[in-house]
């Protein structure tokens, strides 16, 4: 790596250097869903094509040149890695959660970490909002309704549920979770939240624990990432206190609700209905709620729209080159 | 008032059926065996008729009940009403319009989220046990997608207003164009259908209006095209509609009416872009209440002398 005088020791411009090494823990499905290349102004380790496992090859002359990595939601980023990698400065994950990195470590060595950023809000907050609708009023249940050829038979078809007046408890008021609201808003629903700490520019009433926003609330939408905090942090007091009537929508992660619970409040009738695009232990979906009309199921596919991993591709490509041309990262994660 | 004959034209709600049982001498056309010999038997005591989407009042029964004196509809469409014959008679007619345009306009929505993003074919891959063999395909951004919307009225405008949270760029055609008004006007539907990704229909069903959704129409929507009816079956060529949804001209449907209710065209029930619903628009328990009030209150106000609540003749 040469060094330019002006740069006082800090690398030199991308056009002016060979392309940074990046390892690449896993060939980005969104990339391959789309057919896009990754670009050439980067060069990308690739550990699967090595005939050594990854321990060994992250040994090797090859991986210790590293100065970045890029990684997907699957494949863990841990603090042993990094200390093999000295050459890192930089963790680029193509998700919006950080789950698999050990963003700790990464702090204390000064490694930068980017995400999605807001690549996929708009897709996940449709999903929710969709999911909830679709709860309320039965759209799923209807439809299959309708293509048994009942309605050319006697009944009315149950009636569902009003949207506008519903109180609808936000979990986790991010960039998804202020997407939902904004759109839950316009549907005429009262929106509050209950978020780490509450939001100082925001004009939705905040509740401090998440079993008084229930109380308080006739449908939860689970907005938030998964950490230690948010673990099971949907507990079957709080999906009481929803009520029978309550519905909950969750295009966060499977564990920040306890399943069991769940799925046991849902078929003993106290909780009036969900809508779920996560699941604890995917692609399994528990039995019981297979049977259930007052549920509607979604194979995690929040993200999955052109469009979106579209942006993602391009933020992803966006991120490394502003990094290695020393400018701000687009979508840092920050300490908060 | 409970010699006051009101005839019920089909079953449309329990509540309503009940309450009209409690307060006037309530017929059940539906339950009728010989519907001339029941009106030669009773037309005298009948002075009012509560229709729906499904059936109200036509210009034959309309002549069969000499002492008809209002017809009061479950339902804000008034198409199932011969309204000329009332005017001609001096019959009064009420229907429930506001109470039902926020479900409405969120069945809309909620239509356009469901074919665009798959989430009933989703819903059913999960259940049939295909997601652990595989994961679903990419389905289509909502938000952003240009929404053109047939008759800005009330559940029009409500419509536009959910599609405005989603950054959708909103335009329209009506039988004029609103002053003040920010959507972008387009003078024929076939121009708002080349100029939109989701086409919705909104307006209400008159001669005029039916079939606007033709070959055409659909043609211009094209392949990536969607449309969502939420208004009356007839507004659509329905045969059209099916072949070019069958032979992929069309990229999807969204449909809570259907041109011969309680049929749904069969070829649809295998297409995965396309969502069926049994004609729920209005459908919630809250709402349904509210329209059953309505219908009681402009009967209770016709009887005693005071003015309608939302008469419409």
């Amino acid at each position: 790596m040469t060094s330019h005088p002006q740069n006082d020791g800090a690398p030199p411009p991308l056009d002016r250097r060979p392309p940074p090494p990046v390892l690449l823990l896993r060939h980005p499905t969104q990339f391959s869903v789309l057919d896009r290349p990754l670009p050439d102004t980067f060069r990308f380790l690739k550990p699967w094509k090595s005939p050594l496992p990854l321990g060994d090859f992250l040994s090797s002359a090859d991986a210790r040149a590293a100065e970045a990595i890029l990684t997907s939601g699957m494949t863990p980023v841990t603090a042993e890695m990094l200390r093999r990698l000295p050459g890192v400065r930089l963790v680029v994950t193509t998700s919006a959660g950080l789950e698999h990195i050990d963003v700790a470590e990464c702090r204390r060595r000064g490694i930068a970490v980017a995400n999605a950023g807001d690549a996929y809000s708009e897709d996940v907050a449709d999903l929710a909002v969709g999911l909830l609708i679709d709860v309320l009023r039965k759209v799923s249940a209807s439809d299959r309704y309708g293509r048994r050829g009942s309605w050319s038979g006697e009944g009315e078809f149950a009636l569902g549920s009003k949207l506008g007046g519903k109180r609808v408890g936000i979990v986790g008021l991010g960039r998804t979770g202020l997407k939902v609201a904004k759109r839950l808003e316009a549907f005429g629903c009262a929106v509050s939240y209950n978020s780490r700490k509450a939001k100082p520019y925001v004009s939705y009433p905040f509740h401090s624990n998440v079993c008084e926003l229930a109380t308080n609330c006739d449908a939860l939408v689970i907005c938030c990432g998964l950490n230690e905090e948010t673990h099971h942090m949907i507990t079957r007091e709080v999906l009481l206190a929803l009520g029978k009537e309550g519905v909950v929508v969750n295009i966060g992660r499977g564990s920040i609700i306890d399943e069991k619970e769940m799925v046991q409040l849902l078929v003993q009738g106290e909780l009036g209905g969900a809508g779920l695009d996560v699941f604890e232990n995917e692609p399994n979906v528990p039995e019981e709620l297979l049977a259930l009309d007052n549920v509607v199921l979604s194979p995690h596919r929040a993200v999955f729209t052109p469009e979106s991993l579209s942006d993602l591709c391009d933020l992803v490509i966006r991120n490394l080159e502003a990094f290695f041309s020393n400018k701000p990262l687009l979508s840092p994660v920050l300490d908060e | 008032m409970d010699s006051i004959g009101v005839l019920m034209a089909c079953p449309m709600n329990a509540y309503l059926e009940q309450e009209l049982e409690k307060r006037f001498r309530l017929f059940r056309f539906w339950q009728v065996p010989q519907k001339p010999q029941f009106l030669k038997e009773h037309a005298a005591s009948i002075r009012a008729v509560v229709g729906s989407s499904v059936a109200g009042a036509d210009a034959e029964l309309i002549e069969a009940l000499p002492r008809l004196e209002i017809v009061s509809s479950f339902s804000v469409g008034l198409d199932k009403i011969d309204l000329g014959k009332c005017r001609e008679k001096g019959i009064r007619v009420t229907n429930t319009p506001d109470v039902l345009t926020e479900d409405v306009a969120d069945l809309a929505i909620g239509l356009c989220l469901a074919v665009l993003r798959r989430i009933c074919a989703s819903d059913k891959y999960v259940r049939s046990g295909k997601w652990k063999k595989g994961d679903f395909r990419l389905t289509t951004k909502f938000t952003g997608k240009t929404v053109g919307i047939i008759g800005l009225g009330r559940i029009g405008t409500a419509i536009a207003k959910r599609a405005e949270a989603f950054n959708c760029p909103i335009s329209y055609n009506s039988r004029t164009e609103k002053p003040d008004c920010k959507y972008k006007y387009y003078p024929s539907v076939v121009e708002l259908a080349s100029n939109c990704h989701i086409l919705i229909v909104a307006c209400p069903l008159t001669p005029e209006t039916r079939h606007i959704i033709n070959r055409e129409v659909i043609d211009a929507l094209g392949p990536k095209g969607v449309l969502i009816n939420i208004g009356r079956g007839p507004h659509v060529d329905e045969p059209e509609l099916v072949s070019a949804l069958v032979e992929g001209r069309l990229g999807g449907a969204g449909l809570d009416v259907y041109e011969h209710e309680p049929e749904v065209p069969e070829e649809l029930f295998g297409l995965e872009n396309v969502v069926l619903l049994p004609h729920v628009g209005s459908g919630t328990v809250e709402t349904r209440n509210a329209m059953a009030d309505l219908v009681l209150g402009n009967l209770e106000a016709h009887f005693t002398n005071k003015p309608l609540l939302t008469p419409v003749v």
